[in-house]
């Protein structure tokens, strides 16, 4: 069987220097998870590009570049440049061989070209370049095979016309970073519509393919100064969809990784678009079910935001404890992850605004019954940055957690998290004797409290419930009876709050 | 802070509403503030209550202002709310204080979430049927404008949805304003809303003036159609069918045709899929003239399509297109223009596109007619049948009625057969439930002398099936067979082989002798069940195996009412007060349930004067709740299984598991139970087949 291709294998794939480094996604979960469903049988997929095209003319090899005269050597180029724009049909293996071999040498000799002839470069060859790229590489995706398409589990599509295109996309790469490519020349090619064309490529099944497309996207937006805006605003765009309206979108991942080295290069202060791309769509995106295939560059590109501006660290962690996953424990797991980064980089004035209701889902997490959800969120006692600002905040953080913390030491089924508990405990009494003390005392105490205030809800809403009855049986019933059965306590809590 | 909300009425302050002043609204807010979010939540589904218990002026002035400050909350809270507030006019005071609703409703359109954005869309559209028309352009027109002029585009995409339920009640002058703030969401910079646009462009013309509908909304529908994104593209093909019920032929085809037929031939995949799943919409939409002239070349562009998604979607309008041509001519247009492109998809690559054509094109044969089917039709139904894939030769015999009725089913039967009998030994088992469905239909059509001949033995076999959800499938085929070809024929071939089951070494086996006896007596009658039957059931009553004796228990108690007196009496009585002193406290208590059953049906025969009772004891029928039940049976459970159709080896796997082990099911609590280590030889668990396979002869599961 074959296994997803790691993307840098191949010794022309490209290599991401410019990109600043960003964290391997380190997979969270422990185990392995090998897929039980057998592998499909391989469907040749087909691509709607081949749809129009009528009789393929017969391609000959032209002379090669290096033997013609520096006079010629346009005329030739551009012939060339003419050939690689005939398409071939990669889903059937034997057609056309001459012919895909012809354009196979002429790409690499354009590779070749591009990368190493100075001079090259001149002002009429840009629109054939760009029209060679646009023929080759833009194209609507097949349909998946696989509907329910699940990037950690099932194998990739593969692009079959593979071949031809990793050269395309080596040329086009290669012609961006040639040092005679004017961005000033090429902008009149490169403009809005190509670069949203060349987003909608990020969807591709292929991981090769959108590795290719990760460093060009970095590259045009590091040249063409006047479509950053444009390729900033198309990303949130599809990201929107993909968050509210798809939940299919195969090159976020790429994206973000794009976007956390853009995060990176943004300008102090933030400007309000680039805040509520943070709010609006960045935090969001946790919600989505395919987190983790892109979570760790997600997570990457938030710490970013707040490196640069630590003013959004309210808005960040009260809308990850929104979107807090309710019944994914592997989720849960990457949030509580994240929530460290944050919490590593936090200052601790932010640390104050928050640390309450944050707590209180530390504390929900640790009483969780998946024991690896519990033990995440009580590894958080042994960052000594998090202990030091809890140490400083414990009159407020022991009382949110110790609750939890004091009834999941006698209930949880498992022993590690009894014991993990118990440090955490012992860190809490050493901390602050006196007021463990006084939270031991009160335990027992609150817990009849809660009791009575549950008993005193039912008995609220039993008054109400009856009240409606009446009011359902008409006007006469509720004269006649005027609620003695309203029980007083309601008027005691009444006053408390 | 609950103070906001008005702390100054006091517990007991005594208002004009009487009793309603004694819930401060205080104490109602920390309700719907409650920090646990289940206690908010729950709160929240019972606003209406509160709403009531405050009386109409506090909702208005107290509650609805308190909901529209923290509308910051869990979705699934906001969800909740913006359903509520949707019947929530009668709350606040009937159709005058409708719009009071509308300020919460409006945070709530602008929320990032869909689906509580939708429902509140929905609330809105249902709380402005109740304003006035002078409400309505005072309070409910602004918010539509404001919602369509939002700077986020939440509340533009919501905005989208409300057009259409203001515009007809609207002046002419803020009707101009509407269509005008519509014309530019569809113009609007983020793809989302132009998608919200787009589909609701079908809605709101239906609503428009015909002026109005060819000068404005003909021009949105060509731009959308041409939009850069295919997922507007596609969304504007819906609309397509609303417009073009609401023009005249010529403007039809000066107007929105040159924009479809682009649409057909989209670069888009998914634009062209659209184009086929709505095809038989949009047939109807432009008429037949059309449909001649465009349509038609555009469909058979969409059955060679190079994509097979499209092409699978458009295999499945076959039958509908044909069927809704134009009589006169239609056999022709459909032999020359249609069939050729049919005949390549019989053998098309994708087995979904092969499934789809199987699953309609038997239809074709009554539109064409019994020379044409037999000559055209009848080749392609025979490779169908021969297909690779079960679902296509299922699809086909799943719809012979249609043939039956044209040419005979005799025509094809010789082809049947062979693909009969490859799914019903197919390895899913679900391909041979859905085969075994189809049997009563087959016998019916094929008559009694082929089905002796060829697939009796079938449908023998398939009760030894080792998947619970077959045999208990084969059983209730036999009894539907036996109603179609009546006792006598029951009698000859179908009850001796199934008694001969009864001393099977297979327990499994034996109890399916039961199941078959409670499926069939009725349709049998008293006389077979009474002499053949019976006695069988009662030799049973000896099973060294509990789960067979408490079957022999329920099945005594369902065949009673067929029995007559002497026989309950003297047979079926002892045997059951025998086994109401077995060990197994099951048996003991099937025992007595059908003791019990019985005894009553004995007082009512002594009394002949209730003569008019049910040939069946109801009562005894609501007892079976306990009844094993397998994944075959017709439980909510038993439906999601088969809706999920997910075939894996698992899956047969468990229900095997279910259908055996759910035999035993402690009747009082009714879940299974722990069975005692004494007791673990008995066979029901199918968890330790496998020891008692090795250790003892007659536990051997000798399946097939």
């Amino acid at each position: 069987m074959e296994t997803k291709l790691p993307p840098a294998s191949t010794p022309t794939s490209p290599s991401s220097p410019g990109l600043s480094p960003v964290p391997p996604p380190d997979k969270v979960d422990g185990f392995s998870r090998r897929s039980l469903r057998r592998a499909r049988p391989r469907r040749s997929h087909s691509s709607s590009q081949f749809r129009y095209q009528s009789n393929q003319q017969e391609l000959t090899p032209l002379p090669l570049l290096k033997d013609v005269p520096a006079s010629e050597l346009h005329e030739l180029l551009s012939r060339k440049l003419a050939q690689c724009g005939v398409m071939f049909d990669f889903l059937d293996c034997v057609a056309d061989l001459k012919g895909k071999e012809v354009k196979r040498a002429a790409l690499n000799e354009l590779v070749e070209c591009v990368g190493s002839t100075r001079g090259v470069l001149i002002e009429p060859v840009y629109p054939d370049i760009i029209r060679m790229i646009s023929v080759n590489i833009f194209r609507t995706l097949p349909p998946s095979e696989n509907p329910e398409f699940d990037p950690e589990e099932d194998e990739p599509n593969l692009e079959p016309s593979w071949p031809h295109l990793q050269l395309v996309y080596e040329f086009f790469l290669r012609f961006l970073e040639s040092p005679d490519f004017q961005p000033s020349v090429a902008k009149r090619y490169v403009d809005q519509k190509f670069v949203l064309m060349l987003l909608e490529l990020f969807d591709s099944e292929d991981p090769r393919e959108r590795e290719y497309l990760k460093t060009i996207l970095h590259r045009v937006y590091g040249k063409f100064l006047g479509l950053r805006a444009y390729i900033r605003k198309q990303c949130s765009h599809i990201f929107l969809r993909f968050i509210y309206e798809l939940e299919h979108f195969n090159g976020v991942a790429e994206l973000l990784e794009i976007l956390g080295s853009i995060i990176n290069g943004f300008a102090l202060p933030l400007k309000t678009e680039h805040k509520q791309f943070l709010v609006r769509v960045l935090i969001p995106l946790h919600s989505v079910k395919s987190l983790s295939v892109f979570h760790a560059q997600l997570a990457y590109c938030v710490v970013q935001f707040l490196e640069k501006d630590a003013t959004l660290t309210e808005h960040v962690i009260r809308g990850l404890l929104k979107y807090w996953p309710k019944t994914c424990t592997q989720k849960e797991v990457m949030f509580l992850g994240e929530m460290e980064e944050i919490l590593d980089v936090i200052e601790p004035s932010q640390f104050v605004k928050i640390q309450e209701p944050l707590f209180k889902q530390v504390a929900r997490c640790v009483s969780s019954p998946h024991f690896q959800v519990a033990e995440r969120a009580l590894y958080f006692w042994n960052n000594e940055y998090i202990l030091s600002l809890i140490e400083d905040n414990c009159h407020t953080v022991l009382p949110a957690v110790f609750g939890t913390l004091y009834q999941v030491s006698k209930e949880h089924w498992n022993q590690t998290i009894v014991s993990l508990i118990y440090n955490v405990l012992k860190t809490f009494m050493e901390m602050n004797g006196k007021l463990f003390d006084e939270l031991t005392a009160s335990y027992k105490l609150e817990k009849q409290q809660e009791q009575q205030k549950a008993r005193e809800r039912q008995e609220l809403w039993q008054g109400l419930e009856e009240l409606r009855l009446r009011r359902l049986q008409g006007t006469q019933g509720a004269k006649e009876a005027p609620l003695q059965r309203l029980p007083p306590p309601v008027a005691t809590s009444g006053g408390q709050s | 802070m609950a103070g906001a909300a008005g702390p100054g009425t006091g517990p007991v302050a005594a208002g004009g509403d009487g009793d309603d002043s004694l819930y401060p609204i205080a104490v109602l807010i920390d309700e719907l503030r409650n920090e646990d979010v289940q206690l908010r939540l729950n709160s929240i589904k019972k606003l209406s209550t509160i709403a009531l218990a405050l009386g109409v002026e506090r909702t208005r002035t107290e509650l609805l202002p308190f909901l529209t400050d923290t509308i910051y909350d869990e979705d699934e809270v906001l969800l909740a709310l913006a359903e509520q507030l949707g019947n929530f006019t009668g709350l606040v005071g009937g159709p005058d204080f409708a719009h009071c609703l509308l300020p919460p409703l409006e945070s709530l359109a602008t929320v990032e979430e869909t689906v509580v954005r939708d429902k509140a869309v929905e609330s809105l559209r249902q709380i402005s049927q109740e304003h006035t028309p002078i409400a309505l352009e005072a309070h409910f027109v602004p918010l539509v404008k404001r919602l369509a002029s939002g700077d986020w585009f939440t509340s533009r995409t919501s905005a989208c949805g409300l057009f259409s339920v203001c515009y007809p009640r609207a002046s002419n002058a803020v009707k101009a304003e509407i269509r005008q703030h519509f014309r530019s969401l569809c113009s609007d910079d983020t793809p989302m809303v132009r998608r919200a646009a787009a589909s609701k462009l079908g809605e709101f013309a239906k609503v428009l003036e015909l002026d109005s509908v060819k000068s404005e909304i003909v021009p949105l529908f060509t731009n959308l159609a041409s939009d850069e994104q295919d997922s507007v593209r596609l969304l504007a093909v819906e609309a397509c069918v609303s417009i073009a019920q609401l023009l005249s032929q010529e403007d039809l085809e000066a107007l929105v045709m040159p924009t479809l037929r682009q649409a057909a031939e989209d670069k888009s995949w998914r634009v062209r899929y659209m184009v086929a799943d709505k095809f038989s919409e949009l047939q109807k939409a432009v008429g037949p003239k059309i449909t001649l002239n465009d349509l038609i070349p555009a469909f058979q562009n969409l059955l060679k399509d190079c994509e097979a998604e499209v092409r699978a979607a458009a295999a499945h309008k076959v039958k509908e297109l044909c069927e809704n041509l134009p009589p006169e001519g239609r056999e022709t247009i459909i032999m020359n223009q249609i069939l050729p492109f049919i005949k390549e998809l019989v053998s098309d690559t994708n087995q979904h596109v092969k499934s789809a054509l199987a699953s309609v094109i038997m239809g074709l044969s009554t539109i064409l007619g019994k020379e044409n089917t037999i000559e055209h039709l009848l080749p392609l139904f025979l490779a169908q049948l021969k297909d690779e894939c079960p679902e296509v030769r299922l699809n086909i015999i799943s719809n012979l009625d249609c043939v039956n009725e044209v040419i005979g089913i005799r025509q094809l039967s010789q082809s049947l057969l062979p693909a009969i009998v490859e799914l019903a030994e197919d390895a899913k088992w679900r391909v041979r439930l859905a085969i075994i469905e189809y049997m009563p239909l087959l016998a019916g059509q094929l008559g009694v002398q082929f089905f002796d001949e060829k697939l009796n033995s079938l449908c023998m076999a398939w009760l030894v099936d080792h998947v619970y959800a077959i045999r208990e499938a084969a059983t209730n085929n036999l009894m539907k067979l036996v109603k179609k070809f009546g006792t006598e024929w029951a009698q000859n071939t179908i009850v001796p082989k199934v008694l001969v089951m009864a001393s099977d070494p297979n327990y499994l086996h034996r109890m399916t002798t039961l199941f078959c006896i409670n499926a069939l007596s009725e349709a049998c009658g008293q006389e077979i069940t009474t002499k053949q039957m019976l006695p069988i059931v009662l030799k049973m009553a000896g099973d060294q195996v509990a789960n067979v004796r408490f079957n022999v228990a329920k099945s005594l108690q369902k065949i009673g009412p067929i029995l007559d007196t002497d026989a309950l009496q003297e047979e079926v009585k002892p045997i059951l007060q025998k086994l109401g002193q077995d060990e197994d406290v099951d048996v003991k208590y099937f025992a007595q349930e059908a003791l019990s059953a019985v005894a009553q049906r004995l007082r009512k025969l002594d009394f002949p004067a209730k003569d008019s009772e049910e040939p069946s004891a109801p009562g005894a029928d609501k007892n079976h709740f306990l009844r094993p039940r397998g994944p075959g049976e017709d439980t909510g459970k038993a439906h999601t299984e088969r809706a999920a159709r997910v075939v894996s080896e698992e899956a047969v796997e468990a229900a095997r598991f279910r259908g055996t082990d759910a035999a035993k099911v402690s009747p009082r609590t009714g879940t299974p139970q722990l069975l005692p280590g004494a007791r673990a030889v008995r066979a029901p668990s199918v968890l330790s087949l496998e020891e008692e396979e090795c250790g003892r002869e007659s536990w051997r599961m000798n399946f097939l």
